[in-house]
């Protein structure tokens, strides 16, 4: 290929990290059950597939299935119990079971502890990242628009009335955590076998987080905001890297405050529709950040109708006055007082 | 033999008795209209059939088997479906998915076979795209199926409500306010559905404030205050109940004849 290594290696990480954000978005996401363990499942997905190829000798595509089953397991044992809990409860455990996995991983022998597992043979490439990339959104898309797809929504969207109406939510809360790990897992096995080294810090919790960042950040609950998510936040810190200096050596804390400003002015993500739960149109409106410009001369033009009528009967041209200057003031132009023509003979007809 | 019948059944929050020995029974194909002051404990009693809450003592009984044995979920499975008194809708699905969810204890694809998107998942998916179609049909709800489910009007909501329980194949149909809110030509359309269901033959256990609807609806009515059942009867013989009447209009020494 006759693409840089530079820009190789970031778009094989990229492929990893869209993994982990579509495995995580399905049980955040779709079934909006916060986890803060994501990172967890990826780091014993990574150590089973790194130890099965450099210490058993077993071949890499039996090593990454292994990984998977591996962390599926383990999401099967964690979520039986931490999955009857609610909202914060769950992100407790979640991030507790995280700091287990990392903590034993550290003081174990078969993993190198603390110096790390070494070793390992150079087996990842971007065909196979893209593949699998491409492999988990695809089942993601299928399992969106199933009959399981539909249970996990009505679960996020209204636990009781899921319940009344036949739905298992434990069983599908459990299976969504299980599909989740298990994806998690064959993303540790890639990561493994592309930078032939692990250690326990890569899946501590602030990689955790960072998964749940690019799912916010791209859009909870869609297939593309992940996406686009997770190639966001893996190319940020390095483009901030391009720009000068200062910027590149203080490059994480303009990454932080990018993240900051993001949620600021598009908390329901970059390609979100807005979720129950991370609705906050009405405060952002009440701050004046309207959507578009046209929104906000609708809106305007609405309370100005309103206050019109209040006051008796303006005739129409002055009503048009105060949509002018509206348009003006919020720079729509000439859109803006289209939208102000029509509404004046609106009101003349009236 | 009744199609639900609850023996002394009570359950307490605290201090508080919600409900204390209430018995009950509704046979097939009636409607029984529920009705009480407010905190009266009928939704309490609603909460304790779909298997919320459990009892403290007492028997709830669902075509003869005893409901505490099942987990809720799979009370709606065997035949039990309820609305809810403050709409409960899956406010960002669609209007369609909505009731498609209702047909989930009666659909089996698993998680392997949507991946692989098999030929019989594909046919369930469209039965059971079609049956939920007939059923907004039927509950006379006239939107768009793929509108979000929170963009509907009051009254459609509840209309939407209904329609996904009843895509559960209920025996039984808890109603838990199907009117309230509602302005009086909503309110007929819905006692028009409601008479439509129990013909389509199902047995319907209805809570309801509108007086008029439940006297002009029901085959039977009981009457609950402070959690207690102070009458049973035909909707004529509790209009005339002393016990019902104080409990809705205070005692006769304060009522200036």
């Amino acid at each position: 290929m006759m693409i840089s290594p530079y820009y190789y290696q970031l778009l094989v990480i990229a492929s990893i990290n869209v993994i982990m954000a579509l495995s995580l978005n399905l049980v955040t996401g779709c079934a909006g059950q916060l986890s803060l363990g994501h990172a967890a499942f990826m780091g014993i997905g990574a150590y089973t597939a790194g130890i099965l190829t450099s210490v058993y000798g077993l071949s890499f595509a039996v090593a990454l299935i292994a990984g998977g089953a591996m962390a599926a397991l383990f999401g099967l044992l964690v979520g039986l119990p931490t999955l009857r809990l609610k909202g914060d409860y769950l992100a407790i455990a979640t991030l507790g079971f995280g700091e287990i996995i990392r903590v034993s991983i550290l003081n174990m022998k078969v993993t190198g502890g603390p110096f790390g597992l070494r070793g390992i043979s150079k087996q990842t490439n971007l065909t196979i990242a893209a593949i699998a990339a491409v492999l988990v959104y695809w089942t993601m898309t299928r399992l969106m628009n199933s009959r399981f797809g539909r249970a996990l929504t009505a679960i996020r969207e209204d636990e009781v009335a899921a319940v009344a109406m036949g739905i298992d939510v434990t069983r599908h809360k459990v299976l969504a955590f299980v599909i989740s790990a298990a994806w998690a897992g064959i993303a540790g096995g890639l990561f493994a076998h592309w930078f032939r080294y692990l250690h326990p810090s890569s899946f501590a919790f602030s990689a955790s987080v960072e998964i749940l960042s690019m799912v916010v950040l791209g859009g909870m609950g869609s297939l593309e905001g992940p996406v686009i998510g997770a190639a966001v936040l893996t190319y940020a810190p390095e483009l901030l890297r391009g720009v000068s200096d200062f910027v590149s050596q203080h490059r994480m804390m303009f990454y932080g405050a990018l993240l900051v400003v993001m949620m600021l002015v598009r908390p329901q993500g970059l390609v979100g529709t807005g979720l129950n739960g991370l609705r906050v149109s009405k405060f952002r409106r009440s701050r004046g950040l309207e959507q578009s410009g046209i929104d906000m001369v609708r809106r305007r033009f609405a309370s100005a109708m309103k206050r019109a009528q209040r006051k008796g009967s303006p005739s129409p041209c002055v009503v048009n006055e105060q949509l002018a200057d509206l348009a003006v003031r919020s720079g729509a132009g000439s859109s803006g007082t289209g939208v102000a023509g029509g509404g004046g003979e609106e009101h003349a007809g009236s | 033999m009744p199609v639900l019948e609850l023996r002394n059944v009570s359950k307490s929050f605290g201090g508080i008795a919600a409900v204390r020995e209430v018995s009950l029974s509704i046979e097939q194909g009636a409607i029984l209209g529920l009705i009480g002051p407010n905190g009266a404990g009928k939704t309490t009693l609603f909460n304790l059939v779909t298997g919320i809450y459990t009892p403290d003592s007492g028997e709830i009984l669902f075509g003869g088997r005893d409901l505490a044995t099942l987990r809720p979920h799979e009370i709606t499975d065997s035949g039990l479906a309820r609305t809810f008194q403050n709409i409960r809708l899956f406010g960002q699905m669609t209007v369609l998915e909505n009731v498609m969810i209702g047909r989930h204890c009666r659909t089996k694809a698993g998680v392997l076979g949507a991946i692989l998107g098999i030929p019989g998942v594909r046919k369930e998916e469209a039965e059971t795209r079609k049956r939920c179609l007939e059923l907004l049909d039927f509950v006379g709800l006239d939107v768009d199926p793929d509108e979000k489910a929170s963009n509907l009007s009051y009254g459609q909501q509840r209309q939407l409500e209904i329609a996904r329980a009843l895509a559960t194949d209920p025996e039984l149909l808890l109603l838990d306010e199907p009117a309230a809110g509602m302005n009086p030509q909503e309110t007929n359309e819905t006692t028009e559905l409601i008479r439509r269901i129990r013909d389509a033959g199902k047995t319907i256990l209805l809570i309801e404030h509108d007086m008029k609807m439940v006297m002009g609806m029901a085959d039977r009515v009981a009457v609950l205050d402070h959690g207690v059942k102070i009458a049973e009867g035909t909707p004529e013989e509790v209009q005339r109940d002393p016990a019902v009447i104080r409990a809705y209009l205070g005692d006769e020494a304060n009522v200036v004849a």
